[in-house]
């Protein structure tokens, strides 16, 4: 048992000054009959290093590595390389076995790290602050929702149709329980975007506006117009970023007038992970930010004038405030937060706006060599790195017939709409650098396969 | 252009007379570092980005036109900044960590190892399911091991972390009650219990009433059933609870909670006290999360990633939330989420999350259980039990522990402020600790102890390690009595003197703003 350093000598000797005969009698307030007598039975007993890490690397050769083969799957989640250094930064000790920094004298990296991660996403995200991160981008759009309400003290939130089903549907869930009103529709396989629709259905009783940029299709909206609309009937507009590094090369949705916007950071220095842990970015104007959830790393001097940070505005947490706190959120997620501060620090203004660049180079050739395929048409006419293809044929057995040819062809929307019957010929392909040329070759060859 | 023109800003102001001094403000080892927007410069990078011939873009008009203003470092410049930055952290890699109810214990390499397998680490969670069998295994595999740990009947594993659980764990409550048309509005939570409790509640639109504690710092039965009726959805009970002390009548309040049709939700932040020598599914409870990055050794990170599966009774099971991985007759793996969960989990009362859940936890998480297996795992226990005690024992003699008559504790020790002079606090000797290279312990928490101190050493800490900390806690306590003023100077040696957290409350500074060109000449 190599994580126990306790010998046997060492117990009896501690047993001796505690004044227990037994290990036992230390577990004496758990009543007799509910104490197991040895290790619960049916299960395996501790194994060697060598033979856990081959019962795992057995399990994970189960998976087909994106890295491996043709991927072009996208929806929220994306691959981007990932610098050896920004690994090596996340698995120092001192980062990696540190608890939240409540006790700033000792923790002064941490929370240096994250008031530098603060402003770096203030920034990409044209806002004037932000937290020092949620749990992903999916629950930071509710709690952007919640927060909406607390400042305009209205219920009822229109969420675009653009916006990803499964934040939708976490949305959804919370509303259930809180009586929020929630207004949605499904999208539509078309290069117009719902903005027209959600400027008409905005009214006195709107809390926010909630739209996705790009959107799940891949389209990019002015949000502007939509700001003002929503500004103008005392609304608030919510803008939910699934693909950060997009932001090297388009507006910040800051700068069109979004009141807070809410993002999911994995893109930049954080790995697929099946889906997490991930890293929620969030940000608002300062005006808000008493109402803001999570974190938050403040400036300030210690006792002799040097510079230092703190946690601050505590009493907006759980911690402190309890059940009036504004959210409920306690451990975030720091360490996917400083994956991506170092990674967004390698690159630099400079390396984001070429790392985008490429990206959306490499998609608009990929999207012009598929829309070529007979019978597939391109759905966008503005995107970054991410479009929709519309097929002749359902999209999601052509994934899996894909998948039999060794490619991961893209996310179908009949796996993220299952039912709608206008969607099922979508197919959502993402492109980023990490997309060779002969990918796409294999991509364009297996599809028109799969098409005919 | 640099981000600062001005250079890094001087944050110090000259040194007092007679101390000594460098010019670069560093002291050996225990270097200054510049915040980014202070050392980089927007036309830096660290990385090599092949340069492409443009296109016509397609971005909808809408190009970027502003600068960002992006600090970028050069590779070495920016392993050296988070380097520098990680060396004013304190860690468990660096010695005794004991903040009580936060179980930080050693994070064992081989789960960082594992996470980082390409065919866990490089799998997107949309790949077709037949693409990711071995993920859906790994997450059924860690399900039946925290059933078999809890003798619970079903868990949800998408929540992110112990809150997150918490909401779940209401959120079937909520929808059970729902279902048979029952509208109930009020939670009850004992004073001791953590904050992320009452705040959960509320969260999940509950009302919050409190229970009180009794003497011996349990939660008072009688006034809980005293409390107990229609309009009480739930109670949220900590067990171990946060004075490090087993709540021994909870079978007798899950009887008492049931029987007036709620619902019992255990707080399983300090499973690691209990994991192999009692199920919390024998005491009765409907529901638990678990903390991966607790009991399960997933690491803290500097406050998070965590994870927080929830065990589930009978009653609440088929009300877990989307999606989960199945095990099917043949052996294989599927994921049931919206689509087929008409079928399969009619019930559910939605989902948490975009994806899966925390795989990177569960990798981590599974590798630990498998390395102790169910014979480790009741030591791990009994280990972090006894490492409690023997310091609760050694020290009980300069601290007040409010507690310790009634008998031995679990996980951690409780103290209290009862003895200290009549100026010196908790603080003062939490800060005193830091000098002598210790964590503080956990500090005014719970609130039903007076400047309570909360002990955790967990089972990760040799006898040796323990010694020290006694010896030096010891020490501290014995000036705490005297009244002795140099105290309220500690800690001396960290990298920063006391911070003032009023002032950065009082006056945000949320985020860097670039100084005024003047300021540099101060």
């Amino acid at each position: 048992m190599r994580y126990l350093p306790l010998s046997d000598s060492d117990r009896s000797e501690m047993l001796r000054v505690i004044g227990a005969a037994s290990i036992d009698e230390l577990f004496r307030d758990v009543p007799e009959e509910l104490r197991l007598k040895g290790p619960i039975e049916g299960l395996p007993m501790h194994a060697s290093e060598l033979a856990v890490e081959r019962h795992m690397a057995a399990l994970s050769r189960k998976n087909m590595v994106a890295g491996d083969v043709p991927f072009f799957l996208g929806c929220g989640a994306y691959r981007h390389h990932v610098p050896a250094s920004v690994d090596h930064i996340i698995q120092r000790g001192e980062f990696l076995t540190s608890y939240t920094p409540y006790q700033p004298e000792i923790a002064q990296g941490t929370l240096q790290m994250m008031f530098e991660f603060q402003t770096q996403v203030a920034r990409l995200f044209g806002c004037e602050v932000a937290n020092a991160s949620m749990y992903d981008g999916s629950t930071g759009m509710w709690e952007a929702i919640e927060m909406g309400h607390r400042i305009t003290r209205r219920n009822k939130t229109i969420v675009s149709s653009g916006v990803h089903p499964h934040y939708i549907s976490v949305a959804r869930t919370m509303a259930k329980f809180t009586e929020d009103q929630l207004d949605t529709a499904l999208p539509e396989l078309n290069a117009a975007t719902d903005a027209e629709k959600l400027i008409a259905a905005i009214d006195e009783r709107t809390s926010a506006v909630v739209v996705q940029y790009p959107d799940i299709l891949g389209r990019i909206t002015d949000l502007a117009p939509i700001a003002d609309a929503a500004h103008a009937a005392g609304a608030l507009l919510i803008t939910v970023v699934t693909e950060p590094v997009a932001l090297g090369l388009i507006k910040s949705p800051g700068e069109m007038g979004a009141d807070i916007v809410v993002g999911e950071g994995q893109s930049i220095g954080v790995g697929l992970q099946f889906g997490g842990p991930y890293v929620g970015l969030f940000a608002t104007r300062e005006k808000y930010v008493r109402q803001m959830p999570g974190r938050l790393a403040g400036e300030t001097v210690d006792a002799e004038g040097k510079r230092g940070f703190v946690l601050t505005l505590s009493t907006r947490e759980q911690h402190i405030r309890r059940e009036k706190a504004t959210s409920n959120i306690c451990t975030s997620s720091v360490l996917c937060a400083l994956a991506f501060t170092a990674h967004l620090t390698l690159l630099g203004e400079k390396g984001l706006r070429q790392l985008a660049s490429l990206n959306h180079v490499r998609a608009c050739d990929a999207a012009d060599r598929l829309a070529a395929i007979p019978g597939v048409s391109l759905v966008n006419d503005s995107f970054f790195n991410e479009f929709t293809l519309k097929l002749p044929i359902e999209a999601r057995p052509a994934v899996h017939a894909m998948v039999e040819k060794g490619v991961l062809g893209g996310v179908s929307l009949g796996r993220l709409y299952p039912g709608a019957d206008t969607l099922r010929n979508g197919l959502v392909i993402a492109v980023t650098e990490t997309v060779t040329d002969e990918d796409v070759d294999a991509l364009e060859a297996v599809l028109k396969e799969v098409c005919q | 252009m640099t981000v600062n023109p001005s250079g890094w800003r001087p944050s110090a102001p000259a040194n007092e007379a007679g101390e000594t001094s460098t010019v670069t403000g560093n002291r050996a080892l225990m270097l200054e570092e510049p915040l980014i927007f202070e050392i980089g410069s927007t036309e830096e990078t660290g990385v090599d980005i092949a340069e492409l011939p443009t296109c016509a873009d397609r971005l909808g008009g809408l190009e970027r036109n502003r600068e960002i203003g992006l600090p970028g470092l050069s590779e070495p410049e920016m392993v050296r900044h988070y380097t520098r930055l990680s060396r004013q952290n304190y860690a468990i890699d660096l010695g005794l960590f004991p903040l009580g109810s936060c179980t930080m214990k050693h994070n064992p390499r081989l789960n960082e190892k594992v996470a980082r397998l390409p065919g866990f680490a490089d799998v997107h969670p949309l790949q077709p399911q037949e693409t990711v069998q071995g993920a859906l295994q790994v997450i059924n595999e860690l399900a039946f091991w925290l059933l078999d740990l809890t003798g619970m009947y079903g868990v949800a594993m998408s929540p992110k972390a112990g809150a997150h659980g918490e909401l779940c764990g209401l959120l079937c409550i909520r929808a059970a009650l729902e279902a048979r048309g029952d509208k109930r509005e009020v939670v009850l939570v004992p004073e001791s219990a953590h904050g992320t409790n009452p705040a959960t509640a509320a969260f999940a639109g509950y009302r919050v009433e409190n229970i009180p504690a009794n003497a011996a710092g349990r939660v008072d039965v009688e006034a809980l059933k005293a409390r107990l009726g229609l309009d009480v959805a739930a109670v949220m009970i900590t067990n171990p609870n946060t004075c490090g002390l087993f709540e021994p009548d909870l079978q007798a309040i899950s009887d008492a909670v049931h029987a007036a049709g709620a619902f019992v939700y255990c707080d399983g932040a300090n499973f690691n006290a209990i994991v192999g020598k009692v199920r919390p599914g024998d005491l009765g409870i409907d529901a638990m999360h678990i903390n991966l990055h607790k009991t399960f050794s997933t690491p803290h990170g500097g406050g998070g990633p965590g994870s927080g599966p929830v065990v589930l009774s009978e009653a609440l099971a088929p009300y877990g939330p989307l999606p989960f991985a199945a095990k099917m007759p043949d052996g294989s793996y599927r994921i049931v989420e919206e689509e087929n969960a008409a079928d399969a989990h009619p019930k559910a009362f939605g989902r948490m999350t975009a994806f899966h859940g925390q795989m990177g936890m569960f990798t981590r998480a599974l590798a630990y259980i498998l390395s102790h297996g169910a014979d480790g795992l009741k030591q791990v226990a009994e280990d972090a039990v006894l490492n409690a005690n023997y310091i609760l024992r050694s020290l009980e003699d300069v601290l007040d522990a409010p507690f310790a008559k009634s008998g031995p504790c679990m996980h951690e020790a409780i103290f209290s402020d009862r003895g200290f002079a009549d100026d010196i606090n908790t603080l003062d000797l939490a800060k005193a600790l830091i000098d002598e290279g210790f964590h503080p312990m956990t500090m005014y928490f719970p609130l039903v102890v007076h400047g309570a101190m909360l002990i955790e050493p967990t089972e990760t800490e040799s006898k040796a390690s323990l010694d020290q900390f006694i010896l030096a806690a010891r020490s501290i306590a014995e000036r705490t009595r005297v009244g002795d003023q140099s105290l309220k100077a500690a800690p001396v040696y960290a990298p920063r003197r006391r911070l003032d957290e009023t002032l950065a409350a009082r006056k945000p500074i949320l985020s860097y703003k670039q100084p005024p060109p003047a300021h540099a000449a101060e």
